[in-house]
Formats: C-alpha cells, sequence, structure tokens
C-alpha cells in the first residue's frame, strides 16, 4: 500500500483516548500519538470529549450508553467535520460503534436523550483496525529501523477487538491475525499463541480478584508455553489485568511470572526509532528492557 | 338460452327449450362434509336455472360407484354434453369423474369440477352465505365448461435406453435393477471410479459390514453387465429433448490412458517419480503418485494422470510409465472428448460432499493437524488406507489414547448456513468409536453430542451398545473451543445434563462433518432443468408422495442428492427410481397430457419472450413458409405451467383448458 | 439464594417474563436449542451459580425470581464469546444484559458490590464528565468495606506518574448529567402505564 496515497486519506482523523488513557494508562495514549504522527497522521483529539459509559452503562441500557458515547461522536462530526474516529480502548470503540447501532434502532429516543445533532455517519475505528487496514503493514515495514529480530513476542487480542464478528466487523473472531502481522513486520518472532481471544477477567479486576487472577493466569501461563519473552495488546483493561496485576495474580496462582506486557504501539514505536521516553516504556510495571537489550537468556517464569 | 318458439291454444302453454350445449350439474352432499353447512337441494334447484342446463340433481356422496353411475345415466338419458360435478377440490377426485364421464361416451375435458367443500362448506358455518357463495362457483364452473373443447392426447415414441448420473451406491443400485430389467444403461461416473463415498468407508452402521465387501460385488456386476455402459471419469455436458427421447452430450475427461489398452497392472504407479500428488481418495491424509489408481477395488481398475502433479505434464520431463507400460496404454496427448448418448429417461444419483470444518475456527481443523474430519479417520481405521488401519495420530504417528468425537459440525447450525440435519453422523460416530475401541483397547472415547438421532432398523441398539457394550463416554453438550497445550489438544466442552463446563485433554478429535450438496450440483441441475433448494438439494415432486419424480418429465432422483439419507435409504431409492423408469417404459409410447400451451400462429408476432421464460425450454421457433418466425410449443416437453400465456404480449399462446376466454368466462360469471 | 430443586412448571412459569425479556434484548428465546456451545465458551462458567445455558433454559421456563435473583448475570463480563459461538445466532450477552437491566429495575439484585461499583463509575462520569479512577476505587474500597483494596499497587503507579490526584472536570458535564436527567425521565415515561 502507498504511504502517500494512505497519509493523503487519513491525514487527519478525530481521536477519543478514553478516559483511562489519560492518566493510568498513558503509555498507550503516548505510544499511540507518537506511532501516528511518525506515519503521518494527524490525531485531532474530540474537544471536551467526555467518558462512552463503558461496560457500566451498557451493562444496562443500551440508550444510556449510546448517548454518552453518541455525544463524541457528534461533536467529531458538528465541530470537527470528521468522519473517522480512533480510539485506542476496544471498550470505547465498542461503546461509540453501539451508539451507532443503537441510534438506527430508536432514533427518536436516542436523540430525546443526546440532545444534540446527531447523523449516525461517523465511522469509529480501532487504532489496530488504522495500523492494520488503512496503513498498512508494509508501509509499516518499509519505515522500520530498528526491528525486533529473534524477540519472541506474542499478541494478545482480548475479547472486544474481534467479537462478536458482525458487530466488530475486523479480522477473525477465531483466530485474529491483524497483531500477529504487525508484529511479524515489526521484525518479531510470533509463535502460535492459544489464548489469543480469552478473557482476562475485564473490569473484575476491583471487584472479584480471584477471577482475574484465574482468568489471566491462565493467560500469562499460555505465553510463558509458547516461549514468549513478552506479550503485547491493544487493550488498557487487559494490560492492567496482565502488567499491573501480575504481582497479585502470582500470589493468586502460586507462580513467578515476570513477562513484560507491552502495548502494540510500543512496540512500533520502537521499530519505527521513536524514544522509549516518548513512548512511556518506563511506564510498565513488568520492565521490558530484555526486550530491547542484545539476546539474552529468555524471560523465565 | 330458452326460447319461447310458440303455444298452441288450449289447456296449458307447449314451451320448449333450446340450448346450445346441454350441460348436467351434479352437486355432491359429501355426507354431511357439505350437507352440513350448504344447501345442496337449493344449489341444484339454482343450477338448473343456469343457460344450458339442462339437468341439475343432488347426491349423498358423487364418488362412490352408485354416484358415478348416476351420472353416466343422466348423460345418457338427458343427452348431455358437458358435466359439472360440483363436491371437494377437484385435487381429491377429478381423475374419477373424468374417467367417468369418458365411460358414458364423453371426452373427459368435458368436465368441471366445482369446489365447495375445501373453498366453501369447510370455510364457515354460515348456513346462508355458503350456500350463495356454493351457486356462484358452480356458475362459474358452468359458464368456463360452455368454452370447453375436447383434448385428445398425443402418442410419442420411448427410447428405451436410460442415462444415470453418479456411480455410487444409490445409482450402481439403479443401473443394476434397470439392467436386470432389459433395459440399456448409461453410467456416467465424475471420477475415474464408481463406488462414491460408501467405496471410502470401513465399516457401515448398524451391522459393521465391511464396506467394500458388500458393495464391490455389485460395483463388479456393474462392470461385467452386458447391458450397462459405463463411461468413468466423465460429466454431463448438456441435455436437450423430453422425456423418452433426451440427447445428452457427455465430457469424457482425459485420463492419459488408454483404457482400452490399459490392464490395471499397477507397475506404472510403482514407477512414478513424482509422489506428492494430493490423494483424494484418501481425503489428504497421505500423497500419492502422479499415476495412480485410486484404490485396489477401483471400478472401471485403470490408471489416471493427474495432470497437476505429473512431471511430463507440467514440466517436460520424466515419460517413466510410458516406458515401462507393457500394453503401450500412456497417451500425453490424450485431449477431452465429447460424446453423445440418446436415452429415455435420467436418474440423478450425483451424491454429495462434506462440510468444511476449517469455517470453525475455534476447533482448529486445517490448523491442527489432529483435528480431522470423520472421513479423515475413516480413512485410518480401513486396512486399506494410508495407515494400513492403525490408528495414529496424523501429527506424529502414535497411537492415540482419548479421542473425542463431536457431533453436529456443519449440521443443525443456522450460523454457518447448515440449519438441517445430516440424518447419518450420530450413527457413524457410534459406528468410529465402537471401531476405535476395537483397534485400541485401551483408548478412551468421548462423544460431544446435542441429541441422538437413530431411527432406522436396531440403530438405536447400536447406540446404546456403544455406551454399554464398549464404554464410550457420551456427554451432552456442544464443544466450544479447541486448543493445544503441549502435544495434547485441550477440548472444552459442556454438560447441559450437570451443568458444568467438560475439559478433555484428546490425543486426537474427530469432527462429525455433515452433509452438504456435491460441488456443480447446481449447474447439472441447470442442464436437466431440474429444480433445487436453497441448499443445492433437488427438489422432488412430492416430499411425501413423490420422492424420486421431480416436475421435469423424464428426469428421477436418487439418493443423497435429494437429501441425506443413510445407505438403505440411498439403495432403496435407487430401485425406486430404476422402477419408475420400468413404468415409464412398460409400454412403447408416452402419451402426452394435451393441457399444454399452444400459439396461435396469426396472432403471434415472433418476440420470443415466451421461449426465454419457459422454465422447461418447451418453446422453440419455427418459421413459416413466408420466411416469419413463430413460436412453436413442443408439447411433449410442455408442463403446463401457463408461464409463456402470462408474458405474451399479444396473447398469441394459451394453455388449453385454461385459456383466457375460459377464464374470463369463469370471472364475468361471478362478478355479473 | 438457594439452587433451584423442584419446579412446579404450571404455577411458575411466568410468560410475561419471557415477553419482556424478549423484547428487551431483542433475541428470540424459543430459538435456543440448550446446545450448551455459551457455557462451553464461557471463561466465567466455573463462578456461575447457573451456567448460561441454563439462565437460557430458566427464562425459557419463565423462571423470573430465579433468574433476575441470580449471581451469574451480576458475573457476566460481557466478553461475547457466547454470542460469537452460538450456533443459532442468539446474541446472548445482549440477553444478560436485559436481565441486569430487568433485575435492577425490580429490586433483584444479587451481587450489590459489583452492581455498586458500576453506580459509582457512573456516578464519577455524571459529576466530572470524565471517570475519576482512583476515586472510584477509594469510594468502592469504603463502601465494600475492603478499605486496603489494591493498595499494593499504589507506590507503583505513583512512581511512575500515573495516579491522578485531581478528578478532571470536564467543560461539558452539564450536558453529560442533562443526558443522565435526560434518560431517567425517559425511562419513568416508559414505565407509565398507557
Amino acid at each position: 500500500m502507498d504511504t502517500q496515497k494512505v497519509s493523503e486519506r487519513m491525514k487527519k482523523i478525530a481521536y477519543y483516548p478514553g478516559c483511562s488513557l489519560e492518566k493510568t494508562a498513558c503509555e498507550y495514549e503516548w505510544s499511540t500519538r507518537a506511532v501516528c504522527e511518525a506515519l503521518g497522521i494527524e490525531l485531532v483529539e474530540i474537544p471536551n470529549w467526555t467518558c462512552c459509559g463503558s461496560t457500566p452503562s451498557n451493562a444496562y441500557d443500551p440508550l444510556l450508553g449510546g448517548a454518552l458515547a453518541g455525544r463524541n461522536l457528534a461533536i467529531a462530526e458538528n465541530e470537527l467535520g470528521l468522519d473517522t474516529v480512533m480510539t485506542p480502548c476496544p471498550s470505547c470503540l465498542k461503546s461509540l460503534k453501539g451508539a451507532v447501532k443503537t441510534y438506527q434502532k430508536n432514533p427518536q429516543a436516542f436523540l430525546k436523550i443526546l440532545d444534540m445533532p446527531f447523523s449516525g455517519k461517523v465511522r469509529p475505528i480501532s487504532v489496530l483496525q488504522l495500523l492494520y487496514e488503512e496503513v498498512g503493514v508494509e508501509a509499516i515495514r518499509e519505515k522500520v529501523v530498528h526491528p525486533l529480530t529473534d524477540r519472541v513476542i506474542v499478541p494478545y487480542y482480548g475479547c472486544l477487538i474481534t467479537r462478536p464478528p458482525e458487530f466488530a466487523d475486523f479480522d477473525d473472531p477465531e483466530n485474529p491475525v491483524s497483531m500477529d502481522a504487525l508484529l511479524e513486520a515489526i521484525g518479531a518472532t510470533v509463535p502460535y499463541f492459544t489464548h489469543k481471544t480469552e478473557c482476562c477477567g475485564a473490569s473484575f479486576g476491583v471487584t472479584e480478584k480471584p477471577v482475574v487472577g484465574k482468568l489471566t493466569g491462565r493467560i500469562l501461563e499460555a505465553a510463558r508455553q509458547a516461549g514468549a519473552e513478552a506479550i503485547t495488546l491493544a487493550c488498557q483493561m487487559c494490560q492492567q489485568n496482565l502488567d499491573l496485576r501480575q504481582g497479585q495474580v502470582n500470589r493468586y496462582c502460586n507462580t513467578a511470572f515476570n513477562i513484560p506486557v507491552v502495548y502494540i504501539t510500543q512496540l512500533i514505536g520502537h521499530a519505527l526509532g521513536i524514544s522509549h521516553k516518548k513512548l512511556g516504556m518506563d511506564k510498565l510495571i513488568v520492565n521490558a528492557d530484555v526486550l530491547f537489550k542484545t539476546r539474552a537468556s529468555s524471560v523465565s517464569a | 338460452m330458452t326460447g319461447v318458439i310458440g303455444h298452441a291454444h288450449g289447456p296449458g302453454t307447449l314451451k320448449i327449450e333450446v340450448y346450445v350445449m346441454r350441460i348436467g350439474v351434479f352437486v355432491c352432499k359429501c355426507g354431511t362434509n357439505i350437507a352440513g353447512t350448504v344447501d345442496t337441494a337449493a344449489v341444484a334447484k339454482k343450477a338448473r336455472s343456469f343457460p344450458d342446463v339442462a339437468y341439475a340433481t343432488e347426491y349423498v356422496y358423487m364418488c362412490s360407484e352408485p354416484g358415478q353411475q348416476e351420472i353416466q345415466e343422466a348423460i345418457k338419458t338427458h343427452n348431455l354434453q358437458g358435466v359439472v360435478v360440483a363436491a371437494c377440490s377437484p385435487r381429491m377426485h377429478e381423475p374419477t369423474f373424468r374417467r367417468a364421464v369418458e365411460k358414458a361416451g364423453l371426452n373427459r375435458y368435458m368436465f368441471e369440477q366445482a369446489n365447495i367443500r375445501e373453498h366453501c362448506s369447510w370455510v364457515s358455518n354460515d348456513k346462508a352465505a355458503n350456500t350463495l357463495k356454493a351457486m356462484d362457483t358452480v356458475r362459474m364452473s358452468v359458464e368456463k365448461l360452455r368454452f370447453n373443447e375436447p383434448l385428445f392426447s398425443s402418442q410419442v415414441p420411448i427410447n428405451k435406453r436410460v442415462l444415470i448420473i453418479g456411480g455410487g451406491v444409490a445409482g450402481i443400485q439403479a443401473a443394476l435393477d434397470c439392467a436386470d430389467g432389459g433395459l440399456d444403461v448409461v453410467m456416467v461416473e465424475r471420477e475415474s471410479t464408481i463406488g462414491g463415498k460408501m467405496a471410502k468407508l470401513d465399516k457401515t452402521f448398524p451391522t459393521i459390514d465391511c464396506s467394500s465387501c458388500i458393495l464391490g460385488p455389485k460395483m463388479v456386476d456393474v462392470a461385467q453387465n452386458e447391458n450397462i455402459t459405463l463411461h468413468a471419469c466423465s460429466e454431463i455436458e448438456s441435455v436437450s429433448g423430453y422425456v423418452g427421447n433426451f440427447s445428452v452430450q457427455i465430457r469424457k475427461k482425459a485420463t492419459y490412458v488408454d483404457w482400452d489398452a490399459c490392464t490395471g497392472c499397477g507397475v506404472c504407479t510403482e514407477k512414478c517419480p513424482s509422489k506428492k500428488a494430493y490423494d483424494k481418495f484418501n481425503e489428504g491424509l497421505a500423497t500419492t503418485t502422479a499415476i495412480n489408481i485410486p484404490f485396489p477395488q477401483a471400478i472401471p481398475k485403470k490408471a489416471v494422470i493427474d495432470p497437476d502433479y505429473c512431471l511430463y505434464l507440467t514440466k517436460g520431463k520424466c515419460r517413466l510409465c510410458e516406458k515401462v507400460c507393457q500394453v503401450n496404454a500412456i497417451r500425453f496427448d490424450m485431449e477431452d472428448e465429447i460424446i453423445t448418448e440418446e436415452v429415455g429417461a435420467i436418474i440423478t444419483a450425483t451424491g454429495y460432499d462434506l462440510f468444511d470444518a476449517s469455517v470453525y475456527g475455534e476447533y482448529g481443523g486445517g490448523r491442527y493437524p489432529d483435528v480431522i474430519s470423520a472421513m479423515q479417520y475413516e480413512r485410518l481405521l480401513s486396512a486399506a488406507g494410508p495407515t494400513g488401519g492403525h490408528v495414529k495420530r496424523p501429527s506424529d504417528g502414535k497411537e492415540p489414547r482419548d479421542i473425542v468425537f463431536i457431533s453436529c459440525v456443519g449440521s443443525r447450525d443456522p450460523s454457518v448456513g447448515r440449519p438441517y440435519c445430516s440424518a447419518v453422523c450420530c450413527m457413524y460416530i457410534a459406528k468410529q468409536a465402537i471401531m476405535t475401541r476395537d483397534h485400541l483397547p485401551d483408548s478412551n472415547c468421548y462423544v460431544s453430542y446435542m441429541d441422538i438421532r437413530s431411527p432406522g432398523k436396531n440403530y438405536d441398539e447400536f447406540v446404546r451398545r456403544a455406551q454399554e457394550e464398549y464404554g464410550v463416554q457420551y456427554f451432552r453438550g456442544r464443544v466450544g473451543k479447541i486448543y493445544p497445550r503441549g502435544d495434547k489438544l485441550i477440548v472444552q466442552g459442556a454438560d447441559t445434563l450437570m451443568g458444568l463446563q467438560v475439559e478433555i485433554e484428546a490425543d486426537l478429535v474427530v469432527l462429525a462433518t455433515g452433509i452438504q450438496a456435491a460441488a456443480g450440483a447446481e449447474d447439472l441441475a441447470e442442464k436437466l432443468r431440474i429444480s433445487y433448494d436453497q441448499y443445492g438439494f433437488y427438489m422432488e415432486s412430492h416430499p411425501k408422495l413423490r420422492p424420486v419424480e421431480t416436475n421435469t418429465a423424464g428426469v428421477f432422483l436418487a439418493g443423497v442428492c435429494q437429501g441425506p439419507k443413510d445407505i438403505p435409504a440411498s439403495v432403496g431409492q435407487g430401485s425406486a427410481a430404476a422402477s419408475k423408469v420400468q413404468l415409464l417404459f412398460a409400454r412403447d409410447t408416452i402419451e402426452t397430457d394435451p393441457q399444454v400451451a399452444s400459439v396461435n400462429d396469426q396472432v403471434c408476432v415472433g418476440c420470443g419472450k415466451c421461449i426465454d421464460v419457459c422454465p422447461f425450454g418447451a418453446i422453440q421457433w419455427k418459421t413459416l413458409r413466408d420466411g416469419s418466425r413463430k413460436a412453436e410449443v413442443l408439447e411433449t416437453v410442455c408442463q403446463g405451467c401457463g408461464l409463456c400465456n402470462a408474458t405474451c404480449p399479444p396473447k398469441a399462446i394459451q394453455l388449453r383448458h385454461c385459456k383466457d376466454d375460459q377464464i374470463l368466462a369463469a370471472v364475468n360469471a361471478v362478478c355479473a | 439464594m438457594e439452587r433451584l430443586k423442584i419446579l412446579p412448571l404450571l404455577q411458575t412459569r411466568d410468560t410475561e417474563f419471557i415477553r419482556e425479556v424478549e423484547a428487551k434484548s431483542g433475541q428470540q428465546i424459543s430459538k435456543c436449542y440448550q446446545c450448551g456451545n455459551c457455557s462451553a465458551s464461557c471463561n466465567y462458567t466455573y463462578v456461575f451459580d447457573y451456567p448460561v445455558n441454563q439462565i437460557m433454559r430458566l427464562i425459557q421456563l419463565g423462571q423470573k425470581e430465579t433468574v433476575l435473583r441470580s449471581q451469574a448475570i451480576w458475573q457476566c463480563a460481557c466478553c461475547q464469546a457466547c454470542t460469537t459461538r452460538c450456533p443459532n445466532d442468539i446474541e446472548v450477552a445482549r440477553v444478560m444484559a436485559a436481565l441486569r437491566d430487568m433485575s435492577m429495575e425490580q429490586g433483584m439484585v444479587s451481587k450489590k458490590h459489583i452492581r455498586m461499583f458500576y453506580d459509582d463509575f457512573l456516578k464519577s462520569v455524571r459529576r466530572f464528565g470524565r471517570v475519576f479512577e482512583p476515586g472510584l476505587l477509594l469510594q468502592y474500597n469504603f463502601k465494600a468495606f475492603k478499605l486496603f483494596n489494591d493498595a499494593e499497587l499504589g507506590p507503583g503507579m505513583l512512581k511512575r506518574g500515573k495516579l491522578p490526584f485531581i478528578p478532571y472536570r470536564s467543560k461539558d458535564v452539564e450536558h453529560v448529567s442533562g443526558i443522565f436527567e435526560r434518560f431517567e425521565a425517559w425511562k419513568n415515561e416508559q414505565k407509565r402505564p398507557e
């Protein structure tokens, strides 16, 4: 895919970070911005964006979640005049897409609650979709200066990026390959990973720790069995469970995992030659330096 | 029309009635079925007052012997020229009454049946309203009958040869039955050998008969029967004609071996250096040589070259087979050949294909080597298969200890476009589980199922045996996901009877893939002009009463091409189709149905729309002496659907017995 | 709530409940033929009191109380595995969402602390326009009597500058709280009899 052509089409898109990326997952926000800049994509943050409601509002009624999320789409369209919104958070993406769907199902109630002009024509996409479908693997490969040669990294997609298939409309729900392809483009070795789409425990990290302990533990174990030196992902909720809570998981499962969990945008950023400071590499709880030094002994669990 | 032509003085007036046509109306009471909610006496009386009705009466059961006799006597006594029976639906007794009037000397098409039962007495309890409606209905029939004409069938000769498409067990049975009955049979088979799917099976349920032991002799019979001409490695190119007189073009595909010379000795297959050809017979579990005979009992037992893998045909090298062949049978320059066969009937027994399990990404079929389809497993179990009948894991060749069988892969699943049940999987899984326990006594077999369908003779007992005698562990619930851990496969399923998730560490997983229409089924149906459903299975005339006939005269169905079924049912249908053909050929000529379309040359403008729209190809061009082109109906092919009449702009083409003036007369009667 | 052992079907089958679930979720519950694929795929089956296929079965049997008081509907993470794998294309996760909503409306919530977490999340959104995560955590810990929940994560986050101290207050917070108000008004309208 011609980088030049892509840049023209995707020159400027609206950007919705989501509440978590502000602070608690700031390295995802920083690396996303840095990578987009390096690829010639201008991200226009939606002015005065507000929370999409995420799981809690959609756990109740899609109209509430739809209105909360739809508000941001309306701003993107009305104030920015843009037709595409990119968000790195899969849960926010689900809310934004859900807003469009809820609007189509029940336009009167939706507009009444939202109280803003809304056309339902703005298209929400994920950062993974942006990189894989719009920019393309070849365009990224061309720009790699620091390939992650011989680094064994497994991609963890989580639940929401590819499911349910008709709604997500991206990649394969059982064996997705978008992150695998991106990893290979930046030089990494990608072994087959059995737990690509197995749920990590989601928002139960606060309320039901044993569940996260068990489910996240399974994923870490599968990564270890695949011989992975690191896990990469495109969801900050999953990243929190796998990275921030890796210690808690170790206590629950009686294990000693020490696997770095890095955002795909951070890895791509590194490959494109962006500084680690700019990518927030030091914000990771489990240190990821092992990936970037010359090949040392493999990570032990 | 009645007319008073005069009166004489004196006591009374002479009244003479004059008729254009003398019609008799017979109102049936049908016990209380009609008489209960219709005043049949009043209907008969009113009918008598209609123009041209010379006689009207009612009777309790018109279709009975005395009822029919009453009609026949009335025809003679009152000199009737047409008969209306007001009774049940014509679908019930029209043929009965037509025969009755014919016996009394009338043409059978001078008869109309007014439906005052299904359309009237059974619809409502309001006697007054029903009676009025019945009167109207009778009036419509009377008015139509006044425009009826006598119609006569014609006779066409029959070519007593039958074409059988497909050499599976259904086609083989049909071929043998026809041939043994003295008919000439032409069999066309797509693969280079007959036998179909049954030839690939190891054992069959519920008797655990060896499949090739019971099918083999039949295949040999087909080869040796004088009345059967077998064209293997051939496909149907085109079909034209009509029942009794089909002309079929067959493409004999190039095998690159002269089958008249080839003895099937097999030396070429031993010497061929290209050993990585895809082995279709063994479901890709092994490779074979570019020149090969599919399996030892193949009929015809002749070698065939796979052009995708032959070193000479792809790269211009080798030609070793040519050198070692002792009868000089190799022909690298061979091309496809088109031949023509003339036949009087066609039996379609084209069988099926199996669902592609890789559609279920969560099972890993096609990705994990130890997740295989049931047909692949059948080849592993078979002594003539790639492992000599030893059950081995495709990944490392080790004997599996824990084997999981999964039902309904591509059946009963609307989300993959297969909502139907494939009819045979529950049974073949039980069979494979039993065979596994026989081959590997230390193995543990698990079956994931939703329901067990075992309707045939000894079928349910067979499934119970698997569980009770052979210790196969069945658990009720689908499998959600399969993934590898080490060299094992983790199968994550559910047991809904207990409400639990089930996890099994398996060595081998067998997916019971469902039945789907054979590749190319739809194209063949278009050539034969038969209908198929949304899944590609061929449509029978009536699902219960005419399962082996199609709506196209002269084309019959047998086997799974009509819908999923087991071997006994396929064999049964093969024989049934053969008997239908024997029935068709029992006389020397076929009587055509005169209720067909016909063209009025003077009105026809030669636009050709009818030719385009006819689903049966029953209309063709003819050129008149003045050079103008008109449409002409092939009366033996026409099925009387009336589509041409509806399409024709000047209404030049009319459907006999349902002409525009007949229909309009009935409409006018009710609108007046 | 004790697990259902005996089913007096004639007396307890609530067809109005079935109809309400179908209307709210937009799914035809009778399509479910209890294959168990959803339960087989669900990562949370092991903590559910009734696995998800049995929740569907209980809806089919019209067992309103048992379903709405179940723990399973609150332990569901909306991970969509069930919806993805259902052979009858039933959006099972949507049915679970509808059940959560109904259980709140009818005051039958079993896992109160999960509901509380969702409520506090939404309160934060209503108040600030965005979620103030540390505030949410502290509030939850206090209410759930788990004062030191996740306390050990604090220093690590603090050191890396990932812990916000002050909630971001959106300029458009009035519009957001307006959305909540309008939603509540709309909900009340739906409840009013025609």
